[in-house]
Protein backbone atom coordinates (compact mmCIF):
# COMPACT_ATOMS: atom_id res chain seq x y z
CA UNK A 1 0.00 0.00 0.00
CA UNK A 2 1.32 3.37 -0.97
CA UNK A 3 1.76 5.95 1.77
CA UNK A 4 0.74 8.71 -0.55
CA UNK A 5 -2.05 9.35 -2.96
CA UNK A 6 -0.05 9.31 -6.16
CA UNK A 7 -1.02 6.81 -8.81
CA UNK A 8 1.02 3.60 -8.86
CA UNK A 9 2.85 2.38 -11.96
CA UNK A 10 0.31 1.34 -14.56
CA UNK A 11 0.35 -1.98 -16.37
CA UNK A 12 1.19 -5.48 -15.14
CA UNK A 13 -1.53 -7.81 -13.94
CA UNK A 14 -3.86 -7.95 -10.96
CA UNK A 15 -4.08 -11.22 -9.01
CA UNK A 16 -7.07 -13.34 -9.92
CA UNK A 17 -9.78 -13.49 -7.29
CA UNK A 18 -9.45 -9.84 -6.44
CA UNK A 19 -12.17 -8.38 -4.25
CA UNK A 20 -11.61 -5.05 -5.98
CA UNK A 21 -13.71 -3.74 -8.86
CA UNK A 22 -10.97 -3.09 -11.38
CA UNK A 23 -11.41 -1.11 -14.59
CA UNK A 24 -8.41 -1.49 -16.86
CA UNK A 25 -7.38 -1.29 -20.47
CA UNK A 26 -5.32 0.54 -23.05
CA UNK A 27 -5.34 3.90 -24.74
CA UNK A 28 -4.74 3.48 -28.47
CA UNK A 29 -4.40 5.65 -31.54
CA UNK A 30 -4.97 3.85 -34.87
CA UNK A 31 -4.40 0.61 -33.00
CA UNK A 32 -1.05 1.74 -31.55
CA UNK A 33 -0.76 2.01 -27.74
CA UNK A 34 -0.41 5.57 -26.43
CA UNK A 35 1.87 5.98 -23.43
CA UNK A 36 1.82 9.13 -21.32
CA UNK A 37 -1.90 9.79 -21.85
CA UNK A 38 -3.89 11.23 -18.93
CA UNK A 39 -6.85 8.96 -18.21
CA UNK A 40 -9.68 10.36 -16.11
CA UNK A 41 -12.30 8.20 -14.40
CA UNK A 42 -15.70 9.92 -14.35
CA UNK A 43 -18.68 8.60 -12.39
CA UNK A 44 -22.20 8.12 -13.76
CA UNK A 45 -22.93 11.84 -13.30
CA UNK A 46 -19.77 12.82 -15.19
CA UNK A 47 -18.01 13.85 -11.97
CA UNK A 48 -14.23 13.39 -11.87
CA UNK A 49 -13.17 10.51 -9.64
CA UNK A 50 -9.54 9.71 -10.39
CA UNK A 51 -6.77 10.12 -12.92
CA UNK A 52 -3.71 8.12 -13.96
CA UNK A 53 -1.04 8.37 -16.64
CA UNK A 54 -0.75 5.43 -19.03
CA UNK A 55 2.36 3.24 -19.06
CA UNK A 56 4.60 3.20 -22.16
CA UNK A 57 2.37 0.30 -23.35
CA UNK A 58 -0.73 2.47 -23.00
CA UNK A 59 -2.08 0.67 -19.93
CA UNK A 60 -4.27 2.20 -17.23
CA UNK A 61 -6.10 0.78 -14.21
CA UNK A 62 -8.65 2.06 -11.68
CA UNK A 63 -9.95 0.55 -8.47
CA UNK A 64 -13.56 1.58 -8.59
CA UNK A 65 -16.88 0.20 -7.39
CA UNK A 66 -19.75 -1.52 -9.19
CA UNK A 67 -21.65 0.88 -11.42
CA UNK A 68 -21.43 2.84 -14.66
CA UNK A 69 -18.28 4.77 -15.42
CA UNK A 70 -16.69 6.81 -18.18
CA UNK A 71 -12.96 6.74 -18.86
CA UNK A 72 -11.65 9.78 -20.73
CA UNK A 73 -8.14 10.08 -22.17
CA UNK A 74 -6.26 13.31 -22.87
CA UNK A 75 -3.09 13.38 -24.96
CA UNK A 76 -1.34 16.07 -26.96
CA UNK A 77 -2.25 14.11 -30.10
CA UNK A 78 -5.96 14.00 -29.24
CA UNK A 79 -8.67 13.03 -26.76
CA UNK A 80 -11.18 10.20 -26.53
CA UNK A 81 -13.49 8.41 -24.13
CA UNK A 82 -15.40 5.18 -23.52
CA UNK A 83 -18.12 3.96 -21.18
CA UNK A 84 -17.77 0.87 -19.03
CA UNK A 85 -20.24 -0.86 -16.76
CA UNK A 86 -18.97 -2.90 -13.81
CA UNK A 87 -21.56 -5.34 -12.47
CA UNK A 88 -19.41 -6.43 -9.53
CA UNK A 89 -15.88 -7.18 -8.31
CA UNK A 90 -13.37 -8.43 -10.83
CA UNK A 91 -11.45 -7.05 -13.78
CA UNK A 92 -13.44 -5.10 -16.36
CA UNK A 93 -11.67 -4.34 -19.63
CA UNK A 94 -12.14 -1.15 -21.61
CA UNK A 95 -10.23 0.41 -24.51
CA UNK A 96 -10.04 4.10 -25.33
CA UNK A 97 -9.25 5.38 -28.82
CA UNK A 98 -7.79 8.89 -29.06
CA UNK A 99 -7.79 10.93 -32.23
CA UNK B 1 -3.40 38.13 -2.82
CA UNK B 2 -3.59 38.09 -6.53
CA UNK B 3 -3.27 35.25 -8.96
CA UNK B 4 -0.18 36.67 -10.71
CA UNK B 5 1.77 36.54 -7.43
CA UNK B 6 1.23 32.85 -6.84
CA UNK B 7 0.59 31.20 -10.17
CA UNK B 8 2.53 31.22 -13.46
CA UNK B 9 1.40 29.89 -16.82
CA UNK B 10 3.17 27.25 -18.87
CA UNK B 11 3.85 29.90 -21.54
CA UNK B 12 5.47 32.27 -19.02
CA UNK B 13 7.50 29.38 -17.64
CA UNK B 14 8.85 28.32 -21.02
CA UNK B 15 9.99 31.89 -21.63
CA UNK B 16 11.66 32.09 -18.22
CA UNK B 17 13.49 28.77 -18.01
CA UNK B 18 16.84 30.58 -17.99
CA UNK B 19 15.75 33.64 -16.02
CA UNK B 20 18.21 34.51 -13.24
CA UNK B 21 16.81 34.01 -9.75
CA UNK B 22 14.10 31.61 -10.93
CA UNK B 23 14.39 27.94 -10.00
CA UNK B 24 11.99 25.33 -11.34
CA UNK B 25 11.38 22.29 -9.15
CA UNK B 26 9.40 19.16 -9.99
CA UNK B 27 7.76 17.57 -6.97
CA UNK B 28 6.23 14.13 -6.97
CA UNK B 29 5.65 11.10 -4.85
CA UNK B 30 6.84 8.89 -7.67
CA UNK B 31 9.76 10.62 -9.35
CA UNK B 32 10.14 8.26 -12.30
CA UNK B 33 8.32 10.85 -14.44
CA UNK B 34 11.11 13.36 -13.72
CA UNK B 35 13.76 10.79 -14.59
CA UNK B 36 12.03 10.10 -17.89
CA UNK B 37 12.02 13.78 -18.86
CA UNK B 38 11.62 17.03 -16.95
CA UNK B 39 11.30 20.73 -17.65
CA UNK B 40 14.78 21.84 -18.77
CA UNK B 41 16.81 22.98 -15.76
CA UNK B 42 14.28 21.86 -13.15
CA UNK B 43 15.55 20.23 -9.96
CA UNK B 44 13.84 17.16 -8.53
CA UNK B 45 12.16 17.06 -5.12
CA UNK B 46 10.97 13.66 -3.98
CA UNK B 47 7.85 14.17 -1.85
CA UNK B 48 8.43 11.04 0.17
CA UNK B 49 12.22 10.81 0.48
CA UNK B 50 13.00 14.52 0.60
CA UNK B 51 10.02 16.06 2.38
CA UNK B 52 8.81 13.40 4.83
CA UNK B 53 10.50 12.28 8.03
CA UNK B 54 11.81 8.75 7.36
CA UNK B 55 10.56 7.38 10.69
CA UNK B 56 7.78 9.44 12.27
CA UNK B 57 4.71 10.53 10.35
CA UNK B 58 5.70 14.17 9.96
CA UNK B 59 7.68 16.50 7.75
CA UNK B 60 11.39 16.93 7.71
CA UNK B 61 12.17 19.49 10.39
CA UNK B 62 13.49 22.99 9.83
CA UNK B 63 17.09 21.84 9.74
CA UNK B 64 16.19 19.08 7.29
CA UNK B 65 14.42 21.57 5.04
CA UNK B 66 17.46 23.88 5.12
CA UNK B 67 19.71 20.99 4.22
CA UNK B 68 17.44 19.92 1.35
CA UNK B 69 17.13 23.36 -0.22
CA UNK B 70 20.83 24.06 0.23
CA UNK B 71 21.68 20.81 -1.55
CA UNK B 72 19.23 21.61 -4.37
CA UNK B 73 20.93 24.96 -4.89
CA UNK B 74 17.94 27.07 -3.88
CA UNK B 75 18.63 30.42 -2.19
CA UNK B 76 16.34 32.36 0.14
CA UNK B 77 15.82 35.07 -2.46
CA UNK B 78 15.15 32.75 -5.40
CA UNK B 79 11.70 32.57 -6.95
CA UNK B 80 10.80 28.90 -6.84
CA UNK B 81 8.32 27.62 -9.43
CA UNK B 82 6.85 24.28 -8.39
CA UNK B 83 5.16 21.78 -10.66
CA UNK B 84 4.43 18.08 -10.76
CA UNK B 85 2.21 15.25 -11.87
CA UNK B 86 -1.11 14.21 -10.31
CA UNK B 87 -2.61 17.59 -11.18
CA UNK B 88 0.03 19.38 -9.09
CA UNK B 89 -1.09 17.77 -5.81
CA UNK B 90 2.41 17.20 -4.52
CA UNK B 91 3.63 20.48 -5.95
CA UNK B 92 0.81 22.23 -4.06
CA UNK B 93 1.81 20.30 -0.96
CA UNK B 94 5.38 21.48 -1.44
CA UNK B 95 4.15 25.04 -2.00
CA UNK B 96 2.35 24.90 1.37
CA UNK B 97 5.51 23.49 2.87
CA UNK B 98 7.71 26.28 1.44
CA UNK B 99 5.24 28.76 2.98
CA UNK B 100 5.29 26.84 6.25
CA UNK B 101 9.06 27.31 6.44
CA UNK B 102 8.85 30.94 5.40
CA UNK B 103 10.06 31.00 1.78
CA UNK B 104 9.13 34.38 0.29
CA UNK B 105 8.82 33.84 -3.45
CA UNK B 106 7.20 30.60 -4.42
CA UNK B 107 4.73 29.97 -7.24
CA UNK B 108 2.87 27.09 -8.79
CA UNK B 109 3.06 26.33 -12.50
CA UNK B 110 -0.62 26.35 -13.48
CA UNK B 111 -1.61 22.89 -14.71
CA UNK B 112 1.70 21.30 -13.74
CA UNK B 113 3.21 18.52 -15.82
CA UNK B 114 -0.11 17.68 -17.42
CA UNK B 115 -0.65 21.08 -19.02
CA UNK B 116 3.02 21.21 -20.00
CA UNK B 117 2.80 17.81 -21.71
CA UNK B 118 -0.59 18.46 -23.33
CA UNK B 119 0.88 21.64 -24.79
CA UNK B 120 3.76 19.59 -26.20
CA UNK B 121 6.36 21.77 -24.45
CA UNK B 122 9.98 20.58 -24.17
CA UNK B 123 11.23 18.04 -21.64
CA UNK B 124 14.76 16.73 -21.32
CA UNK B 125 16.69 14.16 -19.33
CA UNK B 126 19.76 16.28 -18.66
CA UNK B 127 21.15 16.04 -15.17
CA UNK B 128 20.55 19.30 -13.34
CA UNK B 129 23.35 20.46 -11.07
CA UNK B 130 23.13 23.73 -9.18
CA UNK B 131 25.79 25.09 -6.84
CA UNK B 132 24.79 24.42 -3.24
CA UNK B 133 23.62 27.27 -1.04
CA UNK B 134 23.25 28.02 2.67
CA UNK B 135 19.50 28.13 2.92
CA UNK B 136 17.96 29.54 6.10
CA UNK B 137 14.41 28.42 6.97
CA UNK B 138 12.04 30.02 9.47
CA UNK B 139 10.19 28.28 12.29
CA UNK B 140 7.04 26.59 10.99
CA UNK B 141 4.19 29.04 10.44
CA UNK B 142 1.50 27.13 12.30
CA UNK B 143 -1.17 29.60 11.21
CA UNK B 144 -1.50 27.48 8.07
CA UNK B 145 -1.23 23.99 9.62
CA UNK B 146 -4.01 22.26 11.58
CA UNK B 147 -3.56 19.41 14.05
CA UNK B 148 -6.15 16.85 15.11
CA UNK B 149 -7.31 18.40 18.40
CA UNK B 150 -8.03 21.67 16.64
CA UNK B 151 -9.93 19.79 13.96
CA UNK B 152 -12.14 18.04 16.51
CA UNK B 153 -12.77 21.41 18.23
CA UNK B 154 -13.71 22.93 14.88
CA UNK B 155 -16.70 20.69 14.23
CA UNK B 156 -19.72 22.90 13.69
CA UNK B 157 -17.89 26.22 14.03
CA UNK B 158 -15.29 26.43 11.25
CA UNK B 159 -15.54 25.60 7.58
CA UNK B 160 -14.31 22.05 7.31
CA UNK B 161 -13.70 21.41 3.64
CA UNK B 162 -13.34 17.76 2.69
CA UNK B 163 -11.78 17.76 -0.77
CA UNK B 164 -11.92 14.01 -1.44
CA UNK B 165 -14.20 12.49 -4.04
CA UNK B 166 -17.91 12.09 -3.13
CA UNK B 167 -17.47 8.33 -2.68
CA UNK B 168 -14.62 8.81 -0.22
CA UNK B 169 -16.63 11.49 1.58
CA UNK B 170 -19.66 9.23 1.98
CA UNK B 171 -17.59 6.29 3.19
CA UNK B 172 -18.07 4.14 0.08
CA UNK B 173 -14.38 4.31 -0.87
CA UNK B 174 -11.39 4.65 1.47
CA UNK B 175 -8.89 5.97 -1.07
CA UNK B 176 -8.88 7.57 -4.51
CA UNK B 177 -10.03 5.17 -7.19
CA UNK B 178 -6.58 4.72 -8.71
CA UNK B 179 -5.44 3.00 -5.50
CA UNK B 180 -6.31 -0.35 -3.88
CA UNK B 181 -8.94 0.07 -1.18
CA UNK B 182 -7.52 -1.96 1.75
CA UNK B 183 -7.20 0.51 4.62
CA UNK B 184 -7.17 0.35 8.42
CA UNK B 185 -9.25 3.39 9.15
CA UNK B 186 -13.03 3.84 9.11
CA UNK B 187 -14.82 5.43 6.19
CA UNK B 188 -16.81 8.64 6.29
CA UNK B 189 -16.06 12.28 7.02
CA UNK B 190 -15.72 14.78 9.85
CA UNK B 191 -19.19 15.91 11.00
CA UNK B 192 -20.25 19.30 9.58
CA UNK B 193 -17.68 19.13 6.75
CA UNK B 194 -18.74 20.18 3.29
CA UNK B 195 -17.57 18.10 0.34
CA UNK B 196 -15.95 20.11 -2.41
CA UNK B 197 -13.74 17.67 -4.34
CA UNK B 198 -10.37 19.26 -5.22
CA UNK B 199 -11.06 18.41 -8.86
CA UNK B 200 -13.90 20.93 -9.00
CA UNK B 201 -11.30 23.67 -8.56
CA UNK B 202 -9.44 22.54 -11.66
CA UNK B 203 -10.10 22.35 -15.37
CA UNK B 204 -9.63 19.15 -17.31
CA UNK B 205 -6.11 20.20 -18.32
CA UNK B 206 -5.12 20.68 -14.68
CA UNK B 207 -5.15 24.49 -14.59
CA UNK B 208 -7.08 26.27 -11.84
CA UNK B 209 -10.53 27.60 -12.63
CA UNK B 210 -11.04 31.36 -12.69
CA UNK B 211 -11.44 33.28 -9.43
CA UNK B 212 -15.12 33.89 -10.22
CA UNK B 213 -15.75 30.20 -10.83
CA UNK B 214 -13.91 29.28 -7.64
CA UNK B 215 -15.88 31.80 -5.58
CA UNK B 216 -19.15 30.43 -6.97
CA UNK B 217 -18.05 26.85 -6.32
CA UNK B 218 -17.34 27.36 -2.62
CA UNK B 219 -20.34 29.64 -2.04
CA UNK B 220 -22.63 27.03 -3.52
CA UNK B 221 -21.15 24.37 -1.23
CA UNK B 222 -22.06 26.39 1.86
CA UNK B 223 -18.59 27.78 2.52
CA UNK B 224 -18.92 30.66 4.99
CA UNK B 225 -16.34 33.38 4.23
CA UNK B 226 -16.67 34.85 7.74
CA UNK B 227 -15.50 31.62 9.37
CA UNK B 228 -12.05 30.16 9.76
CA UNK B 229 -11.33 27.20 7.51
CA UNK B 230 -9.59 23.84 7.65
CA UNK B 231 -9.14 21.75 4.50
CA UNK B 232 -8.39 18.04 4.57
CA UNK B 233 -8.31 14.97 2.30
CA UNK B 234 -6.71 11.57 2.88
CA UNK B 235 -3.06 12.49 3.48
CA UNK B 236 -3.02 16.26 2.98
CA UNK B 237 -1.83 16.77 -0.58
CA UNK B 238 -5.14 17.14 -2.43
CA UNK B 239 -6.19 19.50 0.37
CA UNK B 240 -3.02 21.53 -0.25
CA UNK B 241 -4.43 22.12 -3.73
CA UNK B 242 -7.69 23.45 -2.23
CA UNK B 243 -5.79 25.35 0.49
CA UNK B 244 -3.97 27.08 -2.38
CA UNK B 245 -7.27 27.94 -4.10
CA UNK B 246 -8.90 29.29 -0.94
CA UNK B 247 -5.98 31.20 0.55
CA UNK B 248 -3.61 32.04 -2.25
CA UNK B 249 -6.08 32.59 -5.10
CA UNK B 250 -9.25 33.76 -3.33
CA UNK B 251 -7.45 35.47 -0.47
CA UNK B 252 -9.28 33.95 2.50
CA UNK B 253 -7.08 34.81 5.43
CA UNK B 254 -7.43 32.05 7.99
CA UNK B 255 -7.15 28.79 6.08
CA UNK B 256 -5.25 25.79 7.41
CA UNK B 257 -4.33 22.50 5.84
CA UNK B 258 -4.85 19.43 8.04
CA UNK B 259 -2.05 17.19 6.82
CA UNK B 260 -3.03 14.37 9.17
CA UNK B 261 -6.25 14.24 7.17
CA UNK B 262 -8.46 11.18 6.94
CA UNK B 263 -5.72 8.59 7.49
CA UNK B 264 -5.27 10.15 10.94
CA UNK B 265 -8.81 11.24 11.75
CA UNK B 266 -10.42 8.00 10.55
CA UNK B 267 -8.10 6.02 12.83
CA UNK B 268 -8.68 8.02 16.03
CA UNK B 269 -10.54 6.33 18.88
CA UNK B 270 -13.79 7.93 19.91
CA UNK B 271 -14.04 10.88 17.52
CA UNK B 272 -17.37 11.47 15.77
CA UNK B 273 -17.75 10.36 12.15
CA UNK B 274 -20.55 11.16 9.77
CA UNK B 275 -21.53 8.84 6.93
CA UNK B 276 -23.42 9.53 3.75
CA UNK B 277 -23.42 12.44 1.40
CA UNK B 278 -23.92 15.25 3.95
CA UNK B 279 -24.12 18.72 2.44
CA UNK B 280 -22.45 17.69 -0.76
CA UNK B 281 -21.37 20.26 -3.28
Amino acid sequence: MSNGCGAPTQGGTIEAGTTETVLEGKVVSDGTPVGGAFVRLLDSTGEFTAEVVTSPEGDFRFFAAPGSWTVRALHRTGNGQADVSASGPGVHAVQIAVA
Amino acid sequence: MSRENVLVSAAWSEENLQAPGVVFAEVDEDTTAYDGGHIPGAVKIDWKNDLQDPVRRDFVDREGFEKLLSAKGISNDDTVVLYGGNNNWFAAYAYWYFKLYGHTNVKLLDGGRKKWELDGRPLDKDEVVRASTSYQAQEQDLSIRAFRDEVVDSIGNKNLVDVRSPDEFSGKLLAPAHLPQEQAQRGGHIPSAVNVPWSKAANEDGTFKSDDDLRALYAEAGFDGSRKTIAYCRIGERSSHTWFALRELLGHEDVKNYDGSWTEYGSLIGVPIELGSGKEA
